[in-house]
């Protein structure tokens, strides 16, 4: 088990350095005279630092004075001391701006999951007793609509029908215009109907695959041997589908649990902007429209280790739910 | 006799595709969607960039009139200029003052109309109202006299005159203009004429040349300012549905549904040309890898690792923005936008053809075919893809719906499809304008539906498709 987990981490690192490698090619190549724009802009701030001394200082930070391979070095060497350097747009260090807004990323992330396993679960369990129903036929008609449905779209139908027509919550941002007067449990209670509308978004838009899933994995359980033969044995029905078969549909689900489990720090890129909700993706997608290099790239390589680690701990979790997976298949 | 009729699988396929009424749905739904694109755009009277324009009723203001507050000198003959200094320094204050030891007397002749005399001799005249005629100074003397008094006539060397309005009415009709008024702007002599009298009459508004002026009195201010009602050629932005617009126009004045139509064409295109791309280098590389194995497999499928851990949304957002900053041309951006998404999306299908051709490698009928000793191409390509192409259809589905909608939300963003070019995303871009999100639904709402609609039957379709080629399927 340790070997295989140090060997697919092993993989896993070489994979996230052509990555890294990748994303460093990919600004390096944006138009060439970016960091002179950059610099000029940033010199004309009041109080700043001359231009040539921010055009050195980028240059340095980025090892944009040297030839692509050796920079890309020195910019790794930065990475792994947990240095990446100064964002442009938000003018604090790039670390320093993540750590303030990947809370509420968070806690959207988390509480829109758990939602979803929740709704998912249920649902899926439902459709599939029922299949061939008009109750399956809903329920699947509602996860395929659920996927169709563009974020932007979903979201201006909300804030045009809880926001506008019935004043529930406000349009956008995480905070009413009187926070700051609030009680503490005042306060909580403020962002907490700020985050209903986008966690409702987030819910609707990726609820129906899970669902789908859930529910194939239930029919095929359900169609197993062993379920006939509980039946046969004259099991009450509720009693076969809640503890024979639904044990056995935990399988695919922890797995889907475990891979997801990275993703809760993404954050959600469209959502949260749509909404202007200041978690890590809109201040990621404010520093990729204004160009900021050190962010965005901080930001991709960020979603890079997070995929790897879901995969790393999809494989783990299904090795370790599931006794019939034998580890190292696909790599051994 | 055989009632049983024997069907191909195919047939079977189609039967039980057209049995799942969902997939059914979905299949009309694609049909109208595309009837509506392609058709429907090519009956529309419109192009997609067409501009419309409505005639707006506009209160232009073509002149002002302003209360004079400043005194005005008429003199016979040149006066000093430290003298008229000298002169209105005392003007209503003080009846005489020396100036170059030489004493001066300065008389109330009318109401704000002052003379002044040295000894008997009228050296000038102060007034506010403002007067204009070709006559002598002594004319100019006995008008001001008489109007600043409030008389309606006057006696002038034998011949009588009257006041009319601002007019100075002679025998032979105006001989001059008397006013407290000054009206400015490009109007002619006549038209300022008309405006005087409208105001010292207390008119609010009056005709000149047939055209219909209005007088709005700016009392702050001291003045009136002559608008003229006048056609102006605006934008028809956001006007309601119509007869000539059957879902109205938008912010930019073109006709909502033909920019929907056109929109249609790009999403759905952009669709179809995208899984082509990527469902062909999937095909491709996913085909290598299975087939051939070894090491060429491993190779590429670290490659599609590497292309599964590389963020997909927000480099197409990075590239969107860095193309703003390049100012590309919208119909090269199109292109560029097909190709990047084709080509981040190869990687998925490329491990799905990979699995199928390795799990079909193994089968008998593959043994069977190399025991025959028929040729490799005829192998891959008579047996061995056939059983692959209907994962791939499936698949090649639902990533259609997907890209469709990858493309809306870069649009909607503003980092897709640009104008003038429509897409059913940046349609709805609009609804950033909160007005348009709360007032013109026409403009953004049957964008978002359309999406909906064919996203939706693109998932029914390939879901059907699925449980059709799946022969285990018990309808």
């Amino acid at each position: 088990m340790a070997k295989y987990i140090c060997k697919r981490l092993g993989i896993s690192a070489g994979i996230l350095l052509v990555v890294v490698f990748l994303i460093y090619l990919l600004m390096r190549l944006l138009p060439g005279s970016y960091v002179e724009n950059m610099a000029i802009q940033l010199s004309q701030v009041p109080g700043a630092k001359p231009y040539e001394e921010w055009v050195a200082q980028l240059n340095a930070q980025y090892g944009l004075d040297k030839g692509i391979v050796e920079g890309f070095f020195v910019q790794l060497m930065n990475m792994l001391r947990g240095n990446f350097g100064d964002s442009w747009k938000y003018a604090m260090p790039v670390t320093e701006k993540f750590s303030q807004v990947i809370g509420v990323s968070f806690v959207m992330g988390a509480v829109a999951l758990a939602l979803e396993l929740v709704i998912a679960t249920f649902l899926g369990i439902y459709a599939a007793t029922r299949q061939y129903s008009p109750q399956d036929y809903l329920v699947t008609t509602g996860a395929l609509l659920g996927i169709s449905l563009p974020t932007f779209f979903f979201a201006t139908l909300l804030k045009l029908v809880f926001s506008v027509k019935l004043g529930w919550f406000d349009l956008s941002g995480l905070v009413g215009r009187n926070f700051q007067s609030l009680s503490p449990w005042g306060q909580f209670w403020d962002m907490a109907s700020h985050l209903v509308l986008p966690v409702l978004t987030l819910v609707v838009v990726s609820v129906g695959s899970l669902m789908r899933y859930v529910r194939t994995n239930m029919l095929e359980v359900l169609s197993a041997d062993y379920i006939r033969t509980a039946r046969a044995k004259g099991m009450p029905s509720s009693r076969v589908v809640f503890f024979h078969g639904f044990r056995n549909t935990l399988i695919p689900l922890v797995t889907i649990l475990g891979s997801s489990l990275p993703g809760l720090f993404a954050g959600s890129l469209i959502t949260e902007t749509l909404f202007a909700i200041p978690g890590i993706g809109y201040t990621a997608y404010q520093a990729m429209i204004a160009g900021d290099i050190p962010f965005s790239m901080f930001y991709l390589t960020f979603l890079a280790v997070l995929t790897l680690l879901g995969n790393l701990l999809s494989d783990i979790a299904y090795s370790f739910v599931d006794p019939r997976v034998r580890l190292g298949g696909q790599y051994g | 006799m055989d009632k049983q009729k024997a069907l191909s699988p195919g047939r079977l396929t189609a039967r039980r595709f057209f049995r799942n009424r969902l997939a059914v749905t979905g299949l009309g739904l694609l049909a109208f969607m595309f009837l509506f694109s392609f058709v429907g755009g090519a009956l529309s009277p419109y192009s997609q960039s067409q501009v419309f324009y409505r005639e707006e009723l506009r209160q232009k203001e073509v002149a002002s009139a302003q209360q004079n507050l400043q005194y005005r000198f008429y003199a016979p003959q040149t006066v000093s200029p430290v003298l008229q200094a000298q002169f209105s320094r005392f003007l209503g204050k003080e009846e005489n003052f020396t100036y170059q030891n030489t004493l001066y007397r300065i008389a109330t002749l009318g109401k704000e109309l002052y003379g002044l005399y040295q000894g008997d001799s009228l050296l000038c005249l102060a007034a506010l109202d403002i007067i204009t005629t070709d006559k002598n100074f002594l004319f100019v003397q006995a008008a001001l006299t008489a109007y600043t008094n409030h008389r309606q006539d006057f006696l002038f060397q034998t011949e009588a005159y009257r006041f009319d309005g601002g007019d100075i009415l002679g025998r032979e009709g105006a001989v001059g203009h008397i006013s407290r008024w000054l009206v400015s702007g490009a109007m002619p002599r006549d038209f300022q004429a008309a405006a005087l009298s409208a105001i010292e009459a207390g008119q609010t508004e009056f005709t000149w040349d047939s055209r219909s002026f209005d007088l709005q009195p700016d009392t702050a201010q001291n003045l009136y300012s002559l608008q003229e009602e006048t056609k102006t050629r605006v934008w028809d932005s956001y006007a309601a549905p119509s007869r000539t617009h059957l879902l109205g126009t938008d912010k930019n004045g073109m006709d909502v549904l033909t920019r929907l139509q056109y929109g249609g064409r790009v999403s759905l295109v952009i669709g179809f040309l995208v899984v082509l791309l990527s469902g062909l280098l999937g095909m491709l590389f996913g085909g290598i890898s299975g087939y051939f194995g070894g090491f060429l497999d491993n190779l590429i499928m670290r490659l599609v690792d590497i292309f599964y851990c590389i963020p997909t949304t927000p480099l197409l957002i990075i590239l969107g923005a860095a193309l703003d900053g390049m100012r590309v041309d919208p119909k090269i951006r199109m292109v560029f936008l097909m190709l990047t998404l084709g080509f981040l999306g190869w990687p998925g299908i490329a491990r799905l053809v990979r699995g199928q051709i390795l799990s079909l490698r193994e089968q008998e009928f593959m043994t069977a075919t190399e025991a025959c000793g028929i040729r490799v191409s005829r192998r891959i390509f008579r047996h061995l893809l056939p059983n692959v192409i209907p994962q791939l259809i499936v698949t090649c589905t639902m990533q259609l719906g997907s890209t469709i909608l990858t493309e809306a939300t870069l649009s909607f963003l503003g980092l897709g499809v640009k104008f003038p070019f429509a897409s059913w995303g940046n349609i709805m871009n609009d609804v950033a304008n909160v007005h348009v999100l709360t007032s013109y639904l026409f403009v953004w709402l049957p964008a978002g539906v359309c999406l909906v609609l064919s996203v939706l039957g693109f998932n029914f379709v390939g879901d059907g498709l699925r449980d059709a080629f799946d022969p285990r399927m018990k309808r």
